[in-house]
C-alpha cells in the first residue's frame, strides 16, 4: 500500500538531497569539529558553512545562529535565558494555543513563583494585539508568541508583537518551527530577539534545532559544558544534523515559491473539494492568514481518532487534535481557545502537505473522505436525529 | 499511535450490530458528545427471556466502537441476570485487553448495558444517592467507587482513564483523591459531595473571564457577576450590552449555554435587576 503522507506538521521526509550531504559525516569525516587535528577541523569548517547558509536564509548573522538539539530545546532555552537574564522580572506572557513546548515550560515556571498570562485567541485563532499591549508590565520578562500555529496553521503577527513588546523594555521570542520553510522570514526586517527553528519539520533529520538569538541580546544558556557555540550551548556539535539543516534551509529557499503556490493550491483544493463533498464540516482557522500547506477541518458528529484510523486503512497519513489520539480526554487546547463547539472539536483532522506531495494523492483523499465520514456517521447516535431536523 | 490488539482492530474495522433494534425492551444512552463518546445500545428478548438481538450506535474511538461491538456480541443469548455480570474487564479482556487510557470505552459500555437492563425492568436511570463529582463528565461517586473497587484502582490518574473523571477541568482530582483514599480505608463509607460551592463558584468566574468575557468585548460589552445563588448566576449587562435590545438572547444562548457547557448543565443565567 502506498503511503499519502498529510502529516508534514508532525515530521518531515528527510530531502534526498540532505540526506546524501550528511552521509559523509557519520562514516567518514566523523571527526570531533573542536579537536586540534584537520581531521576534526575541516568538520568545524563545513559547520561553518552550513550555519551561513541557515543565517542567510533567516536573513540572520551567522553568530546569531544557535544549534540545538529541538524545537522544544530551543523554547525552553529562549524562556530561561530571558529569565536569568532579567532575574527582577517574574512575568511571562504567552497565548492560549502555544505549542507544549511552551504551555507546559510556563505551567512549571507557575508553580515556582512566575506569572503567566496567557493571550486569548477569537473564534478563527487569530490575536488581538491590544490584549498583548494591555498585559505588558514593568514585571514582563519575555512575550513568547507562536509564528504558524501547529494544528490550524494560523499565523500570529510576531514582527508587530514583537515592536510592541520591545517599546516596554521586553524581549520577544517566537516559536517559529511550523513557519519556517513555509512562508518567508527576514530577521533583519523585524526586532524578534529569539526565535525557534526546527530541522524535522523542513525536511532536515529530527535532532536538530536551532534557537537565533539576536546580536546585542544577553544570553545564559541552557545546556551548560563544554565552549561550544560560543559557550551558548555546551555539548558536542551534531555534525550531520547541522549540514544536513544547512542543506535544508538551501533547498527551502529554493522552494519557497512552490510551497507558496503549488502546495497551496492543492492545499486549498483539498479543502473546498471535502466542504463541497462533505456536509457538516467546517474549516478551523482564519483562512487568511494562514500557512500555506494546513487545514484543518471539523466533521461534525464523528471522532477524531477513529476518522484517522480509517484512513491509515488507505495509508493516508494525517492528524487529529481530538481528545483520544492525544492520551488526555480533553479536545484540542487550541480547538478549544477558539471556541469550537464539542460537536465539531472531537471531529477535527489536521492535513498539512509538503512538496513531496502530487495531485494525485490530493485526489485520492478528496474521494476517499466522504465514504469514511459517512461510515463514521452511520455509527453515530447523534447523525441521523440531527439529519432529520437539518 | 495507540498499540491495539488484533481484535480492537478487527471488531473497529468491522463492528458487529450497528444500529438499532425498533421496539426495544432495553434501551441506553451513555456519553455525550461533550465527553467525547456516547454510546446507545438496544436489545430484544426472545421468548425465554434471553437476549436475542442487541444493537449499538457509538460516536467515539476505536476501542469505543470495538468495545460496543464486543459487548453486543458477548451478551447476546445471555438473560438479563447473566448480563449483568458482564463487567468492563470482561469487554476489555474479549478485545484482548485495552490501553489503560482507553479503559473507560469498556466502562461505557459497562454503563450502558446496566442502564438498558434498568430501563427493561423499569428502575430508576439514576444510582439513588449517588452524587456527580465530575462536573465535566458527569461522573458520580457511585460510579467512580465502582471502578476503583472492580478494577483496584490506586491513582487519580488510573481513575480519570477508567471513568473520564478529571480528565476536563481537573478541580474535581481532588475529590477523587479523597475517593480513592476513603475506598482504601472503609469501602462502604457513604461519600459527600465534592464540589464545593466555593469550587464551582470559581469555575463560574474562571469560565466568564477566559471563555465568555473576551467575545462580548469584541462587541463592546461585557457582564459583571452580580451573584451566585446556588446554580442560579445574576449578572448585570455592562457597555453595549446594557442597551443592547438583543441582551436577554445573548445571555441565554451565549452565555448560559457556555456555563451549561463549561460549569454545570445545572446552571441558569439571569439578568439582575437594575
Amino acid at each position: 500500500m502506498k503511503t499519502i503522507y498529510l502529516d508534514n506538521n508532525a515530521t518531515t521526509k528527510v530531502a534526498d538531497e540532505v540526506l546524501e550531504a550528511m552521509l559523509p559525516y557519520f562514516t567518514q569525516l566523523y571527526g570531533n569539529p573542536s579537536s586540534m587535528h584537520t581531521f576534526g577541523g575541516q568538520v568545524g569548517q563545513s559547520i561553518r558553512t552550513a550555519r551561513e547558509k541557515i543565517a542567510a536564509f533567516l536573513g540572520a548573522l551567522p553568530d546569531e545562529i544557535v544549534f540545538t538539539s529541538c524545537g522544544t530545546e530551543s523554547d525552553n532555552a529562549a524562556i530561561r535565558s530571558a529569565l536569568l537574564t532579567r532575574p527582577d522580572r517574574k512575568h511571562i506572557i504567552i497565548s492560549r494555543v502555544e505549542h507544549p513546548a511552551i504551555r507546559a515550560l510556563c505551567s512549571s515556571l507557575n508553580t515556582q513563583g512566575y506569572k503567566i498570562t496567557e493571550l486569548p485567541v477569537d473564534k478563527n485563532g487569530l490575536l488581538d494585539l491590544e490584549n498583548l499591549e494591555k498585559s505588558l508590565t514593568p514585571d514582563t520578562a519575555i512575550v513568547s508568541l507562536m509564528w504558524g500555529n501547529n494544528e490550524t496553521g494560523v499565523i500570529f503577527p510576531v514582527e508587530a508583537a514583537a515592536k510592541m513588546a520591545h517599546e516596554k523594555g521586553v524581549l520577544f521570542h517566537t516559536d517559529a518551527v511550523q513557519a519556517v520553510g513555509k512562508i518567508p522570514i527576514d530577521m533583519k526586517n523585524n526586532v524578534i530577539d529569539m526565535l525557534s527553528v526546527s530541522g524535522h519539520k523542513l525536511h532536515a533529520p529530527k535532532g536538530i534545532g536551532v534557537l537565533y538569538v539576536r546580536r546585542g541580546t544577553k544570553y545564559s544558556p541552557f545546556l551548560i559544558g563544554g565552549h561550544q557555540e560560543k559557550e551558548r550551548r555546551g555539548g558536542t556539535e551534531n555534525s550531520a544534523g547541522i549540514i544536513g539543516l544547512g542543506r535544508a534551509c538551501e533547498l527551502a529557499a529554493r522552494n519557497m515559491a512552490k510551497e507558496n503556490n503549488e502546495i497551496r493550491r492543492l492545499r486549498d483544493k483539498l479543502e473546498q473539494e471535502l466542504l463541497k463533498k462533505i456536509p457538516q464540516c467546517r474549516v478551523n482557522g482564519d483562512k487568511n492568514h494562514r500557512l500555506p500547506n494546513t487545514t484543518n477541518i471539523s466533521f461534525e458528529y464523528v471522532e477524531g481518532e477513529a476518522i484517522l484510523l480509517l484512513m491509515n486503512e488507505l495509508g493516508i497519513c494525517a492528524s487529529s487534535g481530538s481528545a483520544c489520539t492525544s492520551g488526555s480526554l480533553q479536545p484540542s487546547h487550541v480547538l478549544r481557545a477558539m471556541g469550537v463547539p464539542f460537536t465539531m472539536a472531537h471531529g477535527s483532522i489536521r492535513f498539512s502537505l509538503s512538496i513531496y506531495n502530487t495531485e494525485d494523492e490530493i485526489d485520492f483523499v478528496i474521494e476517499r473522505m466522504p465514504p469514511i465520514i459517512e461510515r463514521l456517521r452511520e455509527m453515530s447516535p447523534f447523525w441521523n436525529q440531527t439529519c432529520k431536523t437539518q | 499511535m495507540w498499540e491495539y490488539t488484533d481484535k480492537v482492530k478487527e471488531h473497529f474495522l468491522n463492528p458487529r450490530n450497528v444500529g438499532e433494534i425498533d421496539n426495544p425492551d432495553g434501551v441506553a444512552e451513555v456519553g455525550s458528545l461533550a465527553c467525547g463518546d456516547a454510546l446507545k445500545l438496544t436489545f430484544k428478548l426472545d421468548e425465554n427471556k434471553r437476549i436475542k438481538d442487541a444493537k449499538f450506535k457509538t460516536f467515539g474511538c476505536a476501542s469505543a466502537i470495538a468495545s460496543s461491538s464486543a459487548l453486543t456480541e458477548m451478551i447476546k443469548g445471555m438473560t438479563v441476570d447473566e448480563a449483568l455480570k458482564v463487567s468492563n474487564q470482561d469487554i476489555a479482556q474479549f478485545l484482548g485487553g485495552l490501553p489503560d487510557e482507553k479503559m473507560h470505552c469498556s466502562v461505557m459500555g459497562k454503563q450502558a448495558l446496566e442502564k438498558a437492563i434498568e430501563n427493561y425492568r423499569g428502575a430508576k436511570p439514576l444510582e439513588a444517592g449517588a452524587k456527580i463529582i465530575c462536573e465535566c463528565f458527569g461522573v458520580t461517586d457511585k460510579e467512580i467507587e465502582r471502578a476503583i473497587s472492580e478494577n483496584h484502582l490506586t491513582t487519580v490518574e488510573d481513575v480519570t482513564n477508567y471513568t473520564k473523571a478529571g480528565g476536563g477541568c481537573g478541580l474535581c482530582q481532588d475529590a477523587i483523591f479523597q475517593i480513592l483514599e476513603k475506598v482504601k480505608a472503609e469501602p462502604k463509607a457513604e461519600m459527600k459531595p465534592r464540589l464545593t460551592n466555593l469550587q464551582k463558584i470559581r469555575m463560574i468566574e474562571e469560565t466568564i473571564d477566559k471563555e465568555i468575557r473576551p467575545s462580548l468585548k469584541q462587541d463592546g460589552g461585557d457582564i459583571e457577576i452580580i451573584d451566585i445563588i446556588g446554580d442560579r448566576v445574576l449578572v448585570a449587562t455592562r457597555g453595549a450590552c446594557a442597551t443592547c435590545k438583543a441582551a436577554d438572547i445573548t445571555l441565554k444562548h451565549f452565555v448560559e449555554h457556555r456555563l451549561k457547557e463549561l460549569v454545570s448543565p445545572e446552571i441558569t443565567v439571569e439578568e439582575a435587576a437594575k
